[in-house]
C-alpha cells in the first residue's frame, strides 16, 4: 500500500502537514509531497479538503476467495480460573451467536480446565460444541498451553472468527497463538460486526487512549481473531433444556515453560477487586484526602454489592494499591455504576471508565472535568455527601 | 546477564486533541515521549544490570526520528541501541511489528526481553507475547515484581484480573510490566552526555534478514478500514437543590435506570 498525492487536485494548502504526526510531507514546488517518513497511518487522508490524497492497494497480493471460503463457524474461548468460568464467556456467547447466525454458522466454545459439567453449562448459554480438555496442565494460568492447543483446534477445525475475553488470560496468551497462526488480533474491542458477504468482522476499538475510535479488519487472513472487553456485550438467553456436543480433546505432549508456584486472591475487607467483572464501582481521587477516606468508598461499595476503584492520583500517594487504579495505566472497566468521588475527570481517567452504563460525579469543583463524562453530576463536599448518601440508602434497604 | 528492552516512541496522548469537524487528530505540538510503560522496562533492566551485571541494549522500530527515544534510553544508562528502521516497515500492525522487532533480537541475543506492557497510542499488549512466541521462548505478562533473577531462571509477581500469581520461567524469557514495578530513574549529566556522543545501530529488513512480506503493511493482517470519534455522552444531568434533595434524586434515578 502506498498514498499517492493527486497533484492536479493539490493546492498546497498544507493542512496534511499539520496533522501527519511523523512530519513525512512537504511542500515542493505549490503541491505537497509525502516522503520517506511516510508511516501509513493515514492521518493525512481524511484532512485534505480537495481529496488529492489517495491510498493504493497495489503491493497487496489478492487472496483467493476460496480459501477464506473454506474457515466456518465462530468459536469462543472461554476462559476459567480456579475451576471458575470468566463471565465474559457468556457475554461472548451472547455476541457469538449473532455473528454465526449472520453467516449462518454454528457456535462452539472452548473451554480449558474447569469441569465437563462447566462445558456444559456452556451450551446452555448457546454454545452448539464445545472443545473441552480437562487436563492438569490448566489449573493454573500458564500461557503456552493454552496457546498451543487453541492453535491446534484451530489449525485442525478451522473456524473463521476467534473471541475471547479481553482479560488479563485472554490479553496474554490470545497474541501467542495470532503469531503462531500467522493471523490477525484486534485487542480490546467494544463493538463487533459481521459482513455478511465477505464475511469479514468489522472490530472496533478504541486508540490514542480513547480519543479516536477504530475499525478494524482481517481481510486477507483466517481465523479473524479478536479480545473483547468485558461488560460491552450482552449474554445470550440461558436455556436448561438446550443440547449441544461436547468433544473430549487430549492435551498430549503439550508443555508449559512458565510454572505458577503460588495464586493470590486479592481481597480488602471483603471488597472484591476484579474491576473488570464488577457491576458497581466506587471510585475515589485526590479528593478524598488520604487512606481514611477510601474507608468511606469501602464501606459504599459493601452496601452496594461494589467494588473501590481509584484515579492515578490516589494510587501515587500511596492511600490504596496499584490493583485498583482505573484509567490509561491502570485498568479500563465498564460497570453498570460508576460514581467518581472526589475524582478531577484527567483524559488518562476518563478513558478508563467512560464506557460505563451510568456514570455519578461527585466534586466540590463545579468544574471539573469529570463532570462532562457524567450521567448524573452533584457538586459537594465528598465527606458530606458519601455518608449522607450511604444513609439514605440504608434507610431505604430497611424499609424495603 | 544480556539483557535487551523493546521500547516505543509515542506521541503524548494526554496531549492529543480531535478536530471535531474532520474527525482527525490533531497532532500538532503534541510532544513524543518513551512510552510510559517502557521507562518502567528500562528502570527494571538497569536495576538487574546492577545486580548481576552484564549489558542492556534497547530496542526500537520506527521512523528515523525515533532515534531521539533510544539517545533518551541510553541517557538512562542503557549501553546499547537499535533502531530498525525503513520504509518496508510502515504500516506495520502488532504481527508485523514484533516480527521486525524479534529479528533484531535473534541477531543480538538476550537472555532477558523486558516490554512495557502496552504503548499508550495502540493499546493493543500484543506485541510483548508475540515477540516472544516469533522467538519460541516463554513469556510472563503484567509483572508488578521482579522476587528474584539469575543466570538460568527469573521468579515474579504476575498482575491479574482478581488478585496475582507467583510464577517462574526458565530463561531466556520475556516480561512485559506494569507501573507498580519500579520508579524510573532520571537520567544523569554522565548519561546525556553519552547520549549525544552514542552511535544509533540502524537496520532495515534486508540485514534483519527478514523478506518484505513479513514486514510492515504487507506482513500486517490487520488493517485499519476507518477511525471515527467517538460521539459525546449525552443525557448528563446536573442535580440541584439542598444536599439531600440531590442525594434523593441521584438514589431515585439510579432505582429507575435498575443500577441499585
Amino acid at each position: 500500500m502506498s498514498l499517492k498525492i493527486d497533484k492536479t487536485k493539490c493546492m498546497g494548502c498544507g493542512a496534511c502537514i499539520t496533522v501527519c504526526p511523523y512530519d513525512a510531507i512537504v511542500i515542493e514546488e505549490g503541491v505537497a509531497r509525502i516522503g520517506e517518513y511516510c508511516q501509513l497511518c493515514q492521518a493525512c487522508l481524511s484532512s485534505c479538503p480537495e481529496g488529492a490524497i489517495m491510498e493504493r492497494k497495489e503491493d497487496q497480493a489478492a487472496v483467493p476467495s476460496e480459501d477464506l471460503a473454506s474457515w466456518r463457524g465462530v468459536w469462543v474461548f472461554a476462559e476459567q480460573r480456579e475451576g471458575r468460568v470468566a463471565p465474559v464467556a457468556f457475554e461472548l456467547l451472547g455476541e457469538g451467536r449473532k455473528l454465526a447466525s449472520a453467516r449462518g454458522t454454528e457456535l462452539s466454545a472452548v473451554l480449558f480446565g474447569a469441569s465437563r459439567n462447566d462445558a456444559a453449562e456452556l451450551v446452555k448459554w448457546g454454545a452448539d460444541k464445545v472443545y473441552y480438555c480437562g487436563d492438569d496442565i490448566f489449573r493454573g494460568f500458564a500461557d503456552e498451553p493454552n496457546a498451543e492447543l487453541l492453535s491446534r483446534l484451530i489449525s485442525k477445525h478451522k473456524p473463521e472468527v476467534v473471541l475471547a475475553g479481553a482479560t488479563a488470560i485472554g490479553r496474554s496468551f490470545l497474541p501467542r497463538v495470532a503469531a503462531r497462526l500467522k493471523t490477525g488480533l484486534t485487542a480490546d474491542c467494544t463493538s463487533l460486526d459481521i459482513e455478511t458477504d465477505t464475511g469479514n468482522l468489522i472490530q472496533t476499538r478504541p486508540a490514542y487512549g480513547g480519543n479516536i475510535m477504530a475499525s478494524i479488519l482481517s481481510p486477507r487472513t483466517r481465523p479473524q481473531m479478536a479480545t473483547v472487553r468485558p461488560k460491552v456485550m450482552k449474554t445470550g438467553r440461558y436455556e436448561t433444556g438446550r443440547h449441544g456436543e461436547i468433544i473430549d480433546i487430549d492435551a498430549a505432549g503439550i508443555k508449559a515453560r512458565t510454572r505458577v508456584l503460588e495464586t493470590i486472591k486479592a481481597t480488602e475487607s471483603g471488597v472484591n477487586v476484579n474491576l473488570q467483572e464488577a457491576d458497581v464501582i466506587i471510585s475515589g481521587g485526590r479528593g478524598l484526602k488520604g487512606k481514611e477516606g477510601f474507608e468511606m468508598l469501602k464501606e459504599l461499595a459493601r452496601l452496594l454489592n461494589g467494588t473501590v476503584g481509584a484515579s492515578r492520583a490516589a494510587v501515587d500517594e500511596g492511600w490504596i494499591p496499584y490493583c485498583h487504579q482505573v484509567g490509561q495505566t491502570g485498568k479500563t472497566v465498564c460497570p453498570k455504576l460508576y460514581i467518581a468521588c472526589g475524582i478531577s475527570g484527567a483524559v488518562q481517567h476518563l478513558v478508563g471508565m467512560q464506557s460505563s452504563d451510568v456514570i455519578v460525579a461527585i466534586n466540590k469543583n463545579p468544574e471539573a472535568p469529570i463532570f462532562s463524562a457524567a450521567t448524573y453530576g452533584l457538586v459537594g463536599d465528598l465527606n458530606e455527601v458519601v455518608p449522607l448518601l450511604i444513609k439514605k440508602l440504608r434507610e431505604r434497604k430497611g424499609g424495603q | 546477564m544480556k539483557i535487551a528492552v523493546c521500547i516505543k516512541q509515542v506521541p503524548d496522548t494526554a496531549e492529543v486533541r480531535i478536530n471535531r469537524e474532520t474527525g482527525t487528530l490533531i497532532r500538532e505540538g503534541v510532544p513524543s515521549i518513551i512510552n510510559p510503560y517502557d521507562t518502567h522496562a528500562i528502570e527494571a533492566a538497569l536495576s538487574i544490570r546492577e545486580m548481576l551485571g552484564g549489558t542492556v541494549c534497547a530496542v526500537t522500530m520506527g521512523p528515523p526520528q525515533a532515534e531521539a527515544s533510544l539517545r533518551e534510553a541510553i541517557s538512562l544508562g542503557v549501553d546499547e541501541a537499535f533502531l530498525v528502521t525503513g520504509r518496508e516497515f510502515a504500516g506495520a500492525d502488532t504481527l508485523a511489528t514484533a516480527c521486525a522487532l524479534s529479528g533484531v533480537i535473534k541477531k543480538i541475543g538476550a537472555d532477558l526481553i523486558i516490554c512495557g506492557k502496552q504503548a499508550i497510542d495502540g493499546d493493543t499488549a500484543q506485541v510483548g507475547p508475540e515477540v516472544a512466541e516469533f522467538l519460541d521462548i516463554p513469556h510472563v505478562s503484567y509483572v508488578k515484581k521482579i522476587i528474584e533473577v539469575n543466570a538460568e531462571s527469573i521468579k515474579v509477581e504476575r498482575m491479574m484480573d482478581d488478585g496475582s500469581d507467583i510464577v517462574e520461567a526458565g530463561l531466556p524469557a520475556l516480561i512485559t510490566v506494569v507501573r507498580e514495578l519500579n520508579t524510573p530513574r532520571l537520567p544523569s549529566l554522565k548519561g546525556k552526555m553519552n547520549a549525544k556522543k552514542a552511535e544509533i545501530k540502524k537496520m532495515g529488513a534486508a540485514e534483519l534478514g527478514l523478506p518484505p512480506e513479513v514486514v510492515g503493511f504487507n506482513g500486517s493482517p490487520t488493517q485499519v478500514k476507518k477511525i471515527f470519534t467517538p460521539g459525546p455522552r449525552g443525557g448528563r444531568k446536573q442535580l440541584e437543590g439542598p444536599l439531600e434533595e440531590q442525594i434523593d434524586a441521584l438514589i431515585n434515578e439510579l432505582l429507575e435506570k435498575k443500577c441499585l
